[in-house]
């Protein structure tokens, strides 16, 4: 953006960076049709990436938890959704979905309870981080990871115990149908994904902006001399418990639209395999960075693709298939995490960008986790901390 | 009462392996100041490569000493490979790491064994015996009650009474000082990780039998219960993990014996869990000094 020759405001990075996000998501749409359900995980999954690459890169904090709360703000969206529902809140059905289900088509939720039902299952999820965050953030990063760690593997469980979660069935949710002339010329699994991309947009640019504003000089100042953050009257444990929440609420976010792009959630969306994906999204983008993190996230969900696609285009045997279909993409991500973090502490993409010689162009924020400054810019490691 | 009892011994049978796990969580923290993720992981590799040579040659007791062999070869690899490579100061990066190297090993173990739960027969019986009208302990547990007590014992005498001990204690708290008084403290951190692998390789093989059996990820619920005995602990104190340990083996039974309900345990875990965060964050054994990093 510096080629423009303007230095500008954090908000119209924002802005751009969410437009181009969404231009580039509509024309995928259209490009790869047979992959719509792909390109909608990356949506969700980039929502819920983009408030952890905050935590880790910017705030110096780790969530291994993330599904988990996808999973809260999943059944959260997917609860009030229902109850609106069940409420009345409805419209007669669009004619493209009567024409194929009959005359007597059930009536849909109304439009309107979409947002309402996203907006619910962040709100929820960012309560839930508050309340986990409030007991973790003081101490150091590896409890709020073994919290988090803890927290992402109740999902099951707690959808087992609690009546009307559906336990391992999950539930069906009445989400809304596209209006009739939209849904009727672009298709409603098209308009689903756009409908995600209009949120990731906003979700990034509202980030973007608040990163390279005062809040995120707040989060990196807390984060790299904690007592120098708070001699000039930075509340360094209220700091980062927002970074916290923050990546909490888009975590949540993204398990709703992730309901609303399949019209179900079920407590296997959300496993612990979900939170590790995500962390290694972060990590490859270069921890921090909300450019890297689109990369980031289409790379991990590609892979498990790829594989498969691979594996059936060498006529791999069934057996050599079931081995390795869910093991290989997790052996090569695993393997991504620790040569990215071992050889380049500002991820892949920081690299990328320094052999094109292009410095400082897209950067948001910080050289990485606690990068000791290998690309010249870079942030001091944490140095001391004091337990209460 | 009967309930009560047997919950209370069966228990504390179960808190024993907690404890020993949790020793072994702890004894990275205090050299190296990070939580090894990725023990779990690496302790289900120990004992699925000490089970495959075990049960060919010489059955679980020789597998009893393979186990922690092999996690402690694991464990100094993990070390050597990654995290030494990684600056004191990089705790973040250091638990990322760790993360990405139980993917890689879960992964591995996943292609080679499959990922169907195998089990893993214990050496006596899993009966339980009845005493006076109560039941109590099937011998495996006894054994198991044992086998962790001569371990803590062990490690008690080592770190104690032998000078190894007390340079794998120096480096741990005083790298600085042990490096000028003539400690090899980068050998001593990378002994102090063989060491702990290997007591966790053992502390799986030990409640390996009691579950379904061998499985990529059958450690993790384990791996969480002793991180929070340990954090209940301090984190910092081998024997806050076990009695942080025992603590946390009694509250998961009676919660999960009372209720009838196993998918209660992870929920009252993470309960606890914050609970101490909450109110005790440095452990119940705490004492009033601060210490930096």
């Amino acid at each position: 953006m510096r080629a423009f020759g303007q230095p500008t405001s954090p908000g119209a990075r924002g802005a751009a960076l969410g437009l181009v996000v969404l231009a580039a998501g509509v024309v995928a749409t259209y490009a790869l049709p047979g992959r719509l359900f792909a390109i909608g995980q990356v949506v969700a999954w980039l929502v819920a990436a983009a408030g952890l690459t905050i935590l880790v890169g910017q705030s110096g904090q780790l969530s291994l938890g993330q599904a988990g709360f996808m999973a809260t703000g999943a059944y959260a969206a997917a609860l009030t959704q229902n109850a609106l529902y069940a409420a009345g809140f409805t419209v007669s059905p669009p004619s493209g979905a009567s024409g194929r289900f009959g005359a007597s088509a059930a009536p849909t939720a109304a439009p309107w309870t979409l947002p309402v039902a996203l907006l619910a299952g962040a709100a929820v999820a960012a309560a839930v981080g508050a309340l986990l965050g409030l007991a973790a953030v003081r101490m150091r990063g590896a409890y709020l990871a073994g919290a988090t760690l803890a927290f992402g593997l109740i999902v099951t469980p707690v959808t087992a115990v609690v009546d009307g979660l559906g336990g391992e069935q999950g539930l069906r949710v009445h989400v809304p149908r596209a209006p009739d002339p939209l849904g009727t010329a672009v298709g409603e699994g098209r308009v689903r994904v756009w409908v995600a991309l209009v949120a990731a947009a906003l979700v990034l640019a509202v980030l973007v902006a608040a990163v390279r504003g005062r809040w995120g000089r707040t989060l990196r100042a807390a984060r790299d001399d904690e007592a120098a953050a708070a001699l000039v009257g930075i509340p360094v444990a209220r700091v980062r418990l927002a970074a916290f929440v923050v990546s909490a609420a888009t975590a949540g976010l993204g398990g709703g639209l992730y309901v609303y792009l399949t019209g179900t959630v079920l407590p296997g969306y959300f496993g612990l395999t979900t939170s590790l994906f995500l962390l290694v999204a972060v990590v490859i983008g270069g921890a921090g960075r909300l450019v890297g993190v689109i990369g980031g996230t289409l790379f991990v969900v590609a892979v498990p693709i790829v594989t498969t696609e691979v594996m059936a285009a060498v006529n791999a045997s069934p057996a050599l298939q079931a081995r390795l279909a869910g093991n290989a993409p997790l052996a090569l991500l695993g393997l991504c995490l620790v040569l990215v973090t071992l050889a380049r502490p500002g991820g892949r993409l920081a690299w990328l960008r320094r052999q094109v010689g292009v410095r400082r162009g897209a950067r948001v924020g910080s050289p990485g986790v606690h990068g000791p400054g290998r690309d010249g810019t870079g942030g001091k490691p944490p140095t001391r901390h004091v337990p209460e | 009462m009967t309930r009560f009892l047997f919950l209370t011994i069966d228990g504390l049978a179960m808190g024993a392996v907690y404890a020993t796990f949790a020793l072994s969580l702890v004894l990275i923290w205090r050299a190296a100041r990070i939580v090894n993720f990725a023990q779990a992981a690496i302790s289900v590799a120990a004992v699925d490569v000490a089970w495959v040579v075990g049960s060919r040659v010489g059955g679980w007791w020789l597998g009893l000493l393979l186990a922690p062999l092999v996690g402690a070869l694991l464990g100094v690899l993990m070390q050597r490979f990654t995290m030494r490579r990684l600056g004191p100061e990089r705790h973040l990066d250091a638990i990322i790491v760790a993360i990405g190297v139980a993917m890689v090993v879960q992964a591995g173990l996943g292609m080679v064994f499959g990922l169907q739960y195998r089990p893993l027969p214990a050496p006596v019986s899993q009966t339980v015996l009845t005493v006076g009208g109560v039941p109590t302990l099937s011998p495996y547990k006894l054994v198991v009650l044992g086998a962790a007590a001569l371990l803590g014992v062990g490690l008690a005498l080592l770190f104690s009474r032998t000078a190894l001990g007390l340079r794998l204690r120096a480096s741990a708290l005083a790298p600085e000082v042990a490096r000028l008084l003539g400690v090899e403290v980068d050998r001593m951190t990378t002994l102090a990780w063989g060491l702990a692998a290997g007591v966790g390789a053992f502390a799986a093989l030990l409640v390996l039998p009691t579950g379904p059996g061998l499985h990529p990820t059958a450690m993790d619920g384990v791996f969480i219960t002793a991180f929070t005995a340990a954090v209940l602990g301090g984190l910092d104190s081998p024997v806050g993990a076990v009695v942080g340990g025992f603590a946390v083996g009694l509250v998961l039974n009676y919660v999960t014996g009372y209720t009838d309900e196993p998918n209660l345990a992870p929920i009252a875990l993470l309960g606890l869990l914050l609970a101490v965060l909450l109110v005790r964050p440095n452990g119940v054994f705490a004492g009033p000094t601060i210490r930096r990093a």
